[in-house]
């Protein structure tokens, strides 16, 4: 089975080519986003494999959450992919990718949402299975849940940027590693059980999880709050 | 050269539009998603929800359009797309999609300017106008004046020094506390209302020049409307003068455009021109100097990926086949549209 993978739901932008377990990667920090570098580092990555895109049987994304754009970036180039080679999708969770490249035994997984707030999740992870402890939220860091294992690791950018107030939250971490970054090659390890068991989907169902689903008010509220029309 | 199918896509905006046009054959099929519904709880586009509703939309109505032709996705010879200008969030998930779904057909992508496809949308109706004609571009965004040789010359002769005729008009519609989108509604309260009972200047008439400048009207509606509480008589009447004083002055500038060029077509593209009022102006101002104006058919008047495909199989139909490429592609947000003439001439 061969797999692409793509993740962009944070500054650091990748791609893998997995192939019966080998992986290749492609990656940079881009924050400015990579819509020039994604299909590029496909073609590199295809030609280092000496193989075609025809002969790829599933793609895989980091579908979230993240910065939004970067996870339309993901989700759009993989829709089109897909269905253009007739080929399933599987979107994983960003914070899972994030655990499982960091390669702790247990993970409070935080990436910095900005606005003040965080996304959060944590996971037990054994080798290349990951299981969730607690689901993707977003939350002010200042009440952001502790997940409930003692001691772990956190990880992601979340803890560069509110690295004290989480801190506070779970003082019993037994360390911290904000340089972490969610990976192409942790979504195609995390995808390619899912593909052999058929549980892929069609490129129209392959969707971003953004979590942070206010992101604007309507005339109505912001009359309520004593605003203007 | 055999016929070639090109896919549209447009996304640049509040509508998702995708579209099959076939080189030889015309339009095979388009269908359009507008998300006016969802964004009219907020007063106005919401640029992320925008985002979010393409994403849902593309391959749905991909589906649709294939099914509608008759064609399968193997059809595709080419994929043209909107590139700009419009919302940034909203012409990537545009790009995205048609970018990746280009190296996945193995076929070209044709990156598109989304005014050119306003411009040339008249040229999908049953009657085209012949080359060269005047084009004046009437959209939420833009109030353009511009000379078009042929596909890809481009001229710009004048242009809004400030607000978009569109936006003129939205902008007035709320001072009068009507609903959104407000051009439409401010149309239908001027049909009640009778002009010149309030006097509203005509701003840039007299100029001698090609150019608008439409943002003191909206202040001398705001003048007029904190000067006392209106009656709904009198905010129609004012509404009906708002209206006959912005199409005064399109009408006039349009007609001098064509007098200056010594051209008797004039094509009409954007949402203002589906404005009664203007199009009585223009078909009467031109049949005088022996002209006719053009426009689009009227579901292509809002944005759409019709005519998106059919920029790109002008394009197609004009040059050599581009290269597939390496993948990399821009969106440009901001993309001034005689910047294509000297792209296309490079
Ligand atoms: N009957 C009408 N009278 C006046 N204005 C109208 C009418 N119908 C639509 N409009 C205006 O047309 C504009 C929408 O047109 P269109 O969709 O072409 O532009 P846009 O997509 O907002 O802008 P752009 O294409 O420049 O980015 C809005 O400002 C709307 O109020």
């Amino acid at each position: 089975m061969r797999l692409l993978a793509f993740e962009t739901a944070t500054r650091r932008l990748s791609v893998a080519l997995w192939q019966d377990g080998e992986l290749i990667e492609r990656a940079e920090d881009l924050p400015n986003g990579g819509s020039d570098r994604l299909l590029p580092w496909v073609q590199q990555l295809l030609a280092e494999a000496g193989i075609s895109l025809k002969q790829i049987d599933g793609i895989a994304f980091g579908a979230g959450p993240g910065g939004f754009t970067g996870l339309r970036l993901s989700c759009g180039v993989s829709q089109g992919l897909a269905y253009g080679l007739d080929i399933p999708v599987v979107p994983v969770a960003t914070l899972e990718a994030l655990a499982l490249a960091a390669a702790e035994p247990l993970v409070w997984a935080v990436l910095d949402a900005r606005m003040n707030e965080v996304y959060a999740a944590a996971y037990a992870v054994a080798g290349d299975a990951v299981s969730e402890l607690m689901a993707p939220i977003c939350v002010p860091p200042a009440v952001a849940p502790a997940p409930t294992f003692s001691g772990g690791t956190g990880v992601g950018d979340g803890f560069a940027t509110y690295g004290d107030g989480l801190r506070a939250r779970k003082p019993d971490l037994a360390q911290v590693r904000a340089d972490v970054y969610p990976t192409a090659a942790a979504v195609a390890r995390l995808a390619a059980p899912v593909f052999a068991r058929g549980a892929g989907v069609p490129a129209a169902e392959a969707q971003p999880i953004y979590v942070r689903d206010k992101v604007a008010l309507t005339t109505a509220e912001r009359l309520a709050r004593g605003g203007v029309r | 050269m055999a016929s070639m199918k090109v896919l549209g896509i447009e996304s640049s905006c509040d509508e998702t539009g995708l579209a099959l046009y076939d080189t030889e054959r015309g339009l095979l099929a388009h269908a359009v998603h507008t998300q006016v519904a969802m964004h009219e709880a907020y007063g106005g586009v919401v640029p992320e929800l925008a985002s979010r509703d393409h994403v849902r939309r593309l391959i749905p109505l991909l589906e649709k359009v294939l099914a509608d032709a008759g064609a399968t996705r193997g059809d595709i010879d080419a994929i043209a797309y909107t590139a700009g200008p419009g919302l940034a969030g909203a012409l990537l998930v545009g790009a995205s999609f048609a970018e990746s779904l280009a190296v996945a057909l193995d076929v070209p992508a044709l990156p598109v300017h989304h005014l050119e496809g306003h411009l040339l949308s008249p040229l999908l109706g049953s009657e085209p106008p012949a080359f060269p004609f005047i084009a004046l571009l009437v959209s939420g965004g833009h109030t353009q004046l511009m000379r078009v040789s042929k596909v890809g010359d481009y001229e710009l002769l004048g242009e809004s020094l400030d607000d978009a005729a569109g936006e003129a008009f939205d902008k007035t519609a709320k001072l009068l506390g009507l609903g959104y989108p407000g051009g439409p509604a401010l149309a239908k309260l001027a049909e009640t209302g009778v002009a010149g009972r309030s006097k509203l200047p005509r701003p840039m008439l007299n100029s001698g020049d090609l150019a608008f400048s439409f943002s003191g009207l909206k202040t001398a509606v705001l003048t007029a409307v904190r000067k006392h509480e209106m009656s709904d008589a009198e905010k129609a009447d004012l509404a009906a003068e708002f209206q006959e004083a912005v199409t005064d002055v399109l009408a006039a500038k349009a007609v001098a455009a064509c007098r200056q060029h010594r051209l008797s077509s004039l094509v009409v593209a954007g949402g203002v021109g589906a404005n009664r009022r203007l199009r009585q102006k223009l078909d009467g101002a031109l049949a005088k100097i022996g002209g006719r104006v053009y426009y689009p058919e009227v579901e292509l008047c809002t944005d759409n990926g019709a005519m998106i495909a059919f920029c790109g199989a002008q394009r197609l139909m004009q040059q050599a086949l581009p290269d597939r490429g390496d993948g990399a592609f821009a969106i440009r947000p901001r993309w001034p549209l005689d910047e294509l003439r000297a792209q296309a001439s490079s």
